[in-house]
């Protein structure tokens, strides 16, 4: 990003106002270290953003009064944290062995042809999808399982492909 | 049998009586069903006479290590200075189990009760449920069951709180997951000092898995001498435990069964046994980080922690994952190899480099550019993964490589040497 068109981007909107602010303090109740709140508000983050810009984790920083560089250590440590913007979709598709031999990588093919995605951990050119292979989603027995946003999905065959997306479309 | 199969009359019916019931998930409806009486009866009790009643029962901790339950509760301090915690484990992560998954979605007031229990026991004010991010509706379930039991006010001085992970397979480990509700990285810690001393937030700590915890109300309800007699071969290990059955099976799902079971029963009757045309070959039987058994050792399995380390094994946290011939276990070993290497935390130099190394190396074999000196450097790897971190995340992933070429060798052979056409791209 040039220096320019940093200077042309928009102020930075505080996540923690109003009511995000008092959800914050509620959590924040519940640990005797403020800083336990923090996977709490990195969720509230990603809720309201959809990501976690470094603008936002500074901010996070700010309201639970610990360093960015904190902030920054735990957002790259999870891997569900979002450190770049994503589709509107975000697909997760579990390829670890108890799925992968039940075919989890032809529900893989067939997530990013339909959903014209193509590459893992690539935006559809609609903005729509985002696909990424996790490992274990902890639902062993439905293969395969996969999330999509918070919905959870059991069961997804490459033939149930089609339908799956035109219902998130 | 669990949700979405009918119970096999065979299964021994404790903890999945109610999965697929979505009326049990209500509080009036847990209620009604006997849930919170076992609660009632613990705190009119003393705390130590709690523990007394689950140490009798013979209670193991259905995470994995199998520590007794009742013992651990006794590390707690006797005198009381400060705050205690209770964490419970839901960061339900190791491949090929699903157990507390279907405990907490179908039966979420059974571990509330549990987890008001032992927090009774260990006299904590406060108790933390660690649910791992992906599981939405587990975590949606809890939520509303959580609300509704405390507009009951069930818990008396027990405060409950849920908390949500973020993605990370190492919070799973006990010291990660505190490590991880205090805001941290989920980097384990090294022991002493142990939680129990100075566990989550410096206070003393004790750590349960949600199925152990599950466990707890039908102890103190209908005595430990019953659950103790749920046994059918080693005294050591007693009561129910859930089996997660999954991979190369007819019928998955969660299979609950009195400990000492034999496993071949599990998977040939209750589970509908493999696909026509095909026959077993392997299978994991306590989760991905245990030795993998071979068809005649798996059919000689019982299923209690004495049993499985007999048939050359780990009974681990019960996630038992199936193979049949059409596996390739070179290519599931190495997805079980990348699995680790994945969630490697990466504070150690033994599993940050070992886990990528050993996935780099089966990688190649698969690409058709192994050699045979590759398994025995693999072997030497895992050697120097085993026993040498803070954590057991590293052992986890020299497991399945050790017995994988023990006991599929020819598989790795049939890659190196041209035999196996090549399945991936080097």
């Amino acid at each position: 990003m040039s220096a320019a068109h940093a200077a042309e981007a928009e102020p930075y909107q505080p996540v923690f106002v109003g009511k995000t602010l008092d959800r914050l303090n509620e959590i924040i109740a519940r640990y005797p270290a403020k800083q336990g709140a923090l996977l709490p508000a990195l969720w509230l983050v990603q809720e309201a953003r959809g990501w976690i810009s470094d603008d936002a984790m500074a901010e996070v920083a700010t309201v639970l009064d610990t360093t960015a560089a904190h902030v920054k250590g735990v957002v790259t440590f999870y891997t569900m944290y979002h450190q770049h913007p994503v589709g509107k979709n975000f697909v997760q598709v579990c390829t670890t062995s108890c799925c992968n031999i039940c075919g989890a990588e032809d529900v893989v093919k067939a997530l990013l042809e339909e959903t014209g995605a193509k590459e893992l951990g690539a935006t559809s050119p609609d903005g729509k999808w985002t696909v990424i292979e996790v490992e274990c989603l902890g639902a062993c027995g439905f293969p395969t399982p996969i999330l999509v946003n918070d919905d959870f999905i059991e069961n997804v065959t490459p033939e149930k492909v089609p339908e799956l997306v035109r219902k998130y479309r | 049998m669990g949700y979405p199969q009918k119970p096999h009359p065979k299964e021994t019916v404790v903890l999945s009586e109610y999965f697929g019931d979505p009326e049990a998930r209500t509080f009036k409806g847990w209620v009604k069903r006997g849930g919170y009486e076992a609660l009632k009866k613990a705190l009119a009790m003393d705390p130590n006479a709690v523990t007394e009643e689950v140490k009798n029962s013979g209670l193991r901790g259905r995470g994995g290590a199998g520590f007794p339950t009742g013992l651990k509760w006794t590390f707690m301090p006797k005198e009381k200075k400060g705050p205690h915690y209770l964490c419970v484990n839901a960061d339900e992560s190791e491949p090929g189990t699903f157990k507390d998954r279907e405990i907490m979605r179908w039966t979420p007031h059974a571990l509330l009760e549990g987890t008001a229990i032992a927090a009774h026991a260990i006299r904590a004010e406060v108790a933390y449920i660690y649910i791992r991010g992906e599981f939405t509706e587990p975590w949606t379930v809890m939520t509303q069951a959580l609300a509704e039991a405390n507009a009951a006010k069930v818990f008396g001085n027990i405060t409950i709180y849920l908390h949500r992970g973020a993605g990370a397979y190492i919070c799973g480990e006990e010291t990660a997951l505190m490590n991880s509700i205090e805001g941290k990285r989920g980097n384990p810690r090294i022991k002493p000092p142990f939680p129990a001393v100075a566990g989550v937030f410096g206070k003393p700590t004790t750590i349960n898995n949600v199925e152990t915890l599950a466990a707890v109300p039908h102890i103190i309800k209908r005595g430990s001498a019953w659950y103790k007699g749920l046994c059918l071969s080693s005294p050591k290990s007693t009561g129910t435990k859930l089996f997660s059955v999954c991979g190369h099976i007819q019928k998955p799902g969660n299979v609950e069964v009195t400990m000492g079971f034999p496993l071949k029963d599990v998977i040939y009757e209750m589970c509908g046994g493999m696909r026509p045309g095909r026959t077993l070959k392997a299978c994991i039987p306590g989760g991905s980080s245990v030795p993998i058994l071979t068809k005649e050792e798996t059919e000689k399995c019982l299923l209690d922690y004495e049993g499985v380390a007999e048939a050359g094994s780990l009974l681990g946290s019960g996630g038992v994952i199936v193979f049949d011939d059409s596996a390739d276990m070179v290519y599931q070993i190495m997805r079980l190899a990348r699995f680790y290497a994945h969630e490697s935390c990466a504070q150690c130099t033994q599993c940050r480099e070992g886990t990528a190394w050993t996935t780099k190396i089966m990688e190649r074999i698969l690409a058709g550019k192994g050699q045979m000196k590759d398994l025995d450097l693999l072997l030497d790897l895992s050697e120097n993964m085993t026993g040498k971190t803070i954590c057991v995340l590293s052992d986890s992933c020299a497991t399945p490589v050790i017995s994988g070429i023990r006991k599929f060798r020819s598989e790795f052979e049939d890659y190196i040497t041209g035999k196996k056409r090549p399945v991936m791209v080097a």
